[in-house]
């Protein structure tokens, strides 16, 4: 079987909408497929893997912890986009899994590679 | 009036909408909206701007869930499920910005 | 919503069999989950459920097979790391099987 390139665009923040949850579920699923997976965030898709949150309060099921066992599903390509991080006062220290910070040109550069782009 | 919004600053430019039409009341910032009032957020200057009307809540439980309770900038006040009633009935009338 | 009885408590169950509830889980409703599905639980299938539970517990969800197999070996040995061994223990499934038991949901993309 020839490995296609797949990413998988997150731009959303996580709890406001289903979207954060919907895309990571969707990559938990496809992992099975042995393909090349990268995983871009960017936007509010950022907050996605910000360190600390806390659901009890708002009575959702608290999936953060969840993106720490992509690396079990050997998906360890993970992008985040600098000037979206900038834009929120966030660092790559702000962030609960290890990632590849890009500038813009890059992210961009990284999408026309790929043979399919996911967007949530 | 008291102001409610729910969507992020950087998806939708009702923060904008209200520096240009809000008159004076309350902003009441809940669900992905209390990420403009984060420390060194792009939106957080438009907050500022809107705070020389308005009094700025954020609802905490949302706070607290995207990991960013500890860096509410000042100005803004904090909210429980509690205060956010309250801020309802505090006004005559209130707006949810969609 | 069905229901099973276990020391005279009713706990709430899927269409399936799997909880509702997550809080609902004991040892003994895993023994009484395993009987229905006509296991007896030996230490081996312990070691299995409890690795699930503390799998769920640090990343909130239930792992898929083959995730399973990697993480168990590495943990347990070589020896148990292989789905063969785990499907002795669990001829429905490891991860089914013993998520169900382990009061745990379906593993994600599980059908």
């Amino acid at each position: 079987m020839t490995t296609k390139k797949f990413m998988f665009v997150n731009r959303k923040a996580p709890y406001g909408s289903i979207y954060a949850l919907e895309s990571l579920e969707v990559v938990l699923i496809t992992a099975a497929f042995d393909q090349d997976v990268s995983l871009a965030f960017v936007d509010d898709g950022v907050y996605q893997l910000k360190k600390g949150c806390q659901t009890k309060a708002i009575e959702t099921k608290n999936f953060s912890p969840t993106y720490r066992a992509l690396d079990g599903y050997d998906i360890e390509k993970l992008y985040v986009e600098k000037e979206s991080l900038e834009a929120r006062g966030l660092t790559e220290d702000d962030l609960l899994v290890d990632v590849t910070v890009l500038d813009s040109q890059s992210m961009g550069a990284l999408m026309e590679e790929q043979d399919v782009v996911l967007s949530f | 009036m008291l102001h409610i919004i729910n969507k992020s600053p950087l998806d939708r430019p009702t923060l904008d909408s209200l520096l240009r039409m809000g008159q004076s009341g309350a902003v009441l910032l809940i669900e992905d909206a209390v990420l403009a009032a984060t420390q060194g957020h792009a939106a957080a200057e438009k907050l500022r701007a809107l705070m020389t009307k308005m009094q700025v809540f954020a609802l905490a439980p949302d706070l607290e869930a995207r990991g960013v309770s500890d860096r509410l900038i000042d100005g803004v006040t904090g909210v429980d499920y509690g205060g956010f009633v309250d801020l309802v009935a505090e006004h005559p009338n209130c707006q949810s910005w969609l | 919503m069905p229901n099973i009885e276990v020391n005279g408590k009713s706990i709430e169950v899927d269409e399936e069999g799997y909880l509702v509830n997550l809080s609902d889980w004991s040892e003994d409703v895993a023994n009484h989950i395993a009987q229905v599905e006509n296991l007896s639980m030996s230490e081996s299938h312990w070691e299995v459920v409890n690795f699930l539970r503390d799998y769920y517990e640090e990343f909130q969800i239930a792992p898929a097979v083959r995730v399973l197999t990697k993480a168990i070996g590495k943990k347990l040995g070589a020896d148990k790391g292989n789905s063969t061994y785990l499907y002795e223990l669990f001829p429905y499934g490891p991860a089914k099987q013993a998520c169900k038991i382990g009061g745990l949901p379906k593993p994600t993309g599980c059908v």
